[in-house]
């Protein structure tokens, strides 16, 4: 029977089919931790006198906590200290393999799968992080949990879901130069809105997706859950078998050639039907910068700020009122004009290599605006260490940044990286939540290229808005891996 | 979990809607590592703020929240279905729910009921005339009545089912332990393992330091 590519996952992992409107049970096969959702689990399991059915199946790092600076001394916060502490217990305990602060595989728990090659195509990928979407650009079934769920699959390796509606998002043509998979995103969850994507899982495919590198195909997935989605997912392909190949935990052998063959059948069928269908045109995108405060709330860069009196529907025309009162906006004044505090480059939405490049190609022996302050945290400690190589920290340094450890840092403020009240942050992150940068903080949501770009003028920018060189090429990535993977080299611990 | 049937208590009219789980529960208290005392974060930002809901006497001590549409979006984060809790609450009425929140609120025994947008109007018209009415959430006949309004709410059978019952999922897949250990010895041998661990050779890392 004709399936879309989300089916033929889910169906390849049933345990059992749930009947009585119970429903299927499935099986999970990665299953990745940090400290902010699992602690209570792991207390649930020992209480219950239950075993982790599977540690083999199971990671954990540290990255929501962790301070950015200063990591070779003890955490200041003493309540960030001890959830830290309590995941390295459990881990212990548990015997779950961690990657700590301070460890070259230490990162943001989305970065740290797809570079380990431990995230793959036809996968079950859970945490208890609702960016976990992102590991659907590798054509695995991701997706976010809460901590129940994070104690489920802890002492069973399944989880019981319930149905999921199909969306194919279809992006067709060429981004326009200046425009990225950020804008992609940021354009669809405009167009479909913060519950369009309930009950779904989407796939994005055509033409411009086909063209993504393997990291601009994760800054999609990444914000599948900004759209409400259950998850989002891309079809393998070359480009993400050339990610793979080679990564420490990718199949080798004849494990590899099987695993190839079968992901190469990880597509939709042509005469599969999806529930709802959305089209896009890559060539009519733009720069998109959220004005308000949920993602939702965005437009091209070059439009104003929207006017409450002429919005028609009356929820949003309050949540219009409502986000313009707290982001301190003037209704129908130009985006362009909104002068910026701080500039974040980082996250598990931005905070990889190819986006570290980006921004350095622009910002390369410039200066930053002398009003803002300009933080650039790599989304891992193997992505900073392949910017050092490259030269990239120095540039960052010489245009005023500063150059941080890895983890979430800003994107999420509970480490020491937030906004005062009232800052204004243009942030490659993914959420301009009230206060989830910091209480009273005020977030726009741009691509790293806008970011570097406002970085340099102090107000909101696109490239559009700088002379750069014309043999400046910021579009074309040569997806380099984040360091040369001699397998020769490879430790087993 | 505890069994639900019927509930009655104040209902609390929510005028907004995308109330993101950041808003429920800000970050910096997501922080603790015990699963209980979360009342003081709930609606942390907005607890400040004299006029805030909650805040008003008559509905301080509400167990029932009649919120707008895209009800939790968002953050994952389970502490938000814990804050609701701790602080009283045992139903949230909304539109529109987030997948994941509603999800985890199944599992922990908050019911999340899905009323049409035009009988959350018509409750919140009452709540608001006149405040400390209490609604009465009948999860057998899947109503909630405030004063002479009775409007129907959807939940899912089987949530339905488990939340009557006070049922442990965990407890209930573990039942088909057979059915696990069945499929576990036919994955296919190119599926990862985290151990034995391999990387890369350890690198020392240099720790950041502020710019001055």
């Amino acid at each position: 029977m004709a399936g879309t590519l989300a089916e033929k996952v889910w169906d390849a992992h049933l345990v059992r089919q749930g009947s009585d409107g119970a429903p299927d049970l499935l099986y999970i096969d990665l299953h990745l931790i940090h400290e902010v959702t699992s602690p209570q689990a792991f207390e649930g399991l020992r209480l219950a006198g239950r075993r982790l059915r599977r540690p083999d199946l199971t990671i954990a790092t540290e990255d929501h906590n962790t301070p950015t600076l200063d990591i070779d001394q003890p955490i200041a916060d003493l309540t960030s200290r001890t959830q830290i502490d309590t995941l390295r217990a459990n881990a212990a305990e548990f015997g779950v393999r961690i990657h700590s602060l301070g460890d070259a595989d230490q990162g943001i728990v989305h970065q740290v799968g797809p570079q380990l090659g431990l995230t793959m195509p036809g996968l079950t990928v859970v945490c208890g992080d609702s960016h976990t979407s992102t590991h659907g650009a590798f054509g695995a079934l991701a997706f976010g949990i809460g901590t129940s769920e994070v104690e489920h699959v802890m002492a069973t390796q399944t989880l019981p879901l319930a149905p999921f509606k199909t969306m194919a998002i279809t992006v067709n043509g060429d981004l326009p130069p200046g425009a990225t998979s950020k804008d992609i995103i940021l354009a669809i969850i405009a167009k479909i809105g913060t519950g369009g994507g309930q009950g779904y899982v989407l796939e994005y495919r055509g033409e411009a997706i086909r063209k993504l590198s393997m990291e601009a195909r994760m800054t999609i997935c990444n914000m599948s859950i900004e759209a409400g989605a259950r998850a989002g997912m891309i079809a393998p392909d070359e480009t993400t078998f050339e990610y793979l190949k080679g990564r420490p935990h990718a199949p080798e052998g004849a494990d590899w050639d099987a695993a190839v063959e079968y992901w190469r059948t990880l597509r939709t069928d042509d005469d599969a039907t999806f529930d709802t269908e959305v089209v896009l045109e890559a060539s009519d995108l733009e720069p998109f910068v959220t004005w308000g405060t949920n993602p939702g709330q965005g437009l091209p860069i070059s439009a104003n700020v929207p006017v409450p009196a002429e919005i028609a529907d009356e929820n949003e025309r309050v949540a219009a009122e409502n986000a313009i009162a707290y982001m301190g906006l003037t209704p129908g004044a130009p985006l362009r004009d909104l002068a910026i505090d701080t500039v974040f480059i980082g996250s598990c939405t931005n905070g990889r290599i190819e986006d570290l490049r980006s921004v350095a190609k622009v910002v390369q022996g410039k200066k930053k605006a002398d009003s803002l302050r300009v933080l650039v945290v790599p989304a891992s400690a193997r992505v900073r260490l392949q910017a050092e190589a490259e030269g990239l920290d120095q540039i960052f340094l010489d245009f005023g940044a500063e150059w941080r450890n890895a983890g979430c840092s800003m994107c999420l403020g509970m480490n020491p990286d937030q906004l005062a009240p009232g800052e204004r942050s243009a942030s490659t992150s993914n959420r301009n939540f009230e206060g989830r940068q910091g209480k009273g903080g005020r977030t726009h949501l741009v691509s790293p290229l806008v970011a570097a770009a406002t970085a340099i003028r102090g107000t909101l920018s696109s490239l559009a808005d700088l002379d750069l060189p014309a043999d400046v090429d910021i579009t074309s990535f040569d997806g380099t891996p984040l360091a040369p993977l001699d397998p020769a080299a490879l430790v087993q611990v | 979990m505890e069994k639900f049937t019927t509930h009655t208590g104040v209902g609390v009219p929510l005028r907004r809607s995308n109330v993101d789980t950041d808003q429920i529960i800000p970050a910096v208290y997501l922080k603790r590592v015990t699963r209980t005392g979360f009342e003081d974060a709930l609606f942390a930002a907005w607890r400040g703020d004299e006029s805030f809901v909650l805040n008003q006497p008559a509905y301080s001590s509400g167990s029932v929240l009649v919120a707008g549409p895209d009800f939790g979006t968002g953050s994952s984060r389970e502490h938000a279905v814990w804050a609701l809790k701790d602080y009283g609450f045992k139903v949230v009425l909304a539109s529109r729910f987030a997948d994941i929140f509603r999800g985890n609120s199944g599992k922990q025994g908050l019911l999340a009921g899905i009323v049409a947008q035009e009988d959350v109007e018509l409750l919140w018209k009452v709540l608001e005339t006149r405040p400390g009415t209490e609604v009465t959430v009948d999860l057998v006949e899947r109503t909630a009545t405030a004063d002479d309004v009775t409007v129907r709410f959807q939940v899912d059978d089987y949530t339905r089912w488990r939340l009557m019952e006070g049922l442990d999922d965990i407890g209930l897949t573990l039942q088909h332990e057979a059915d696990i250990s069945e499929f576990e010895a036919n994955r296919a041998s190119w599926r990862p393992k985290t151990l034995p661990a391999k990387h890369l050779p350890p690198v020392e890392i240099e720790a950041a330091r502020p710019v001055v």
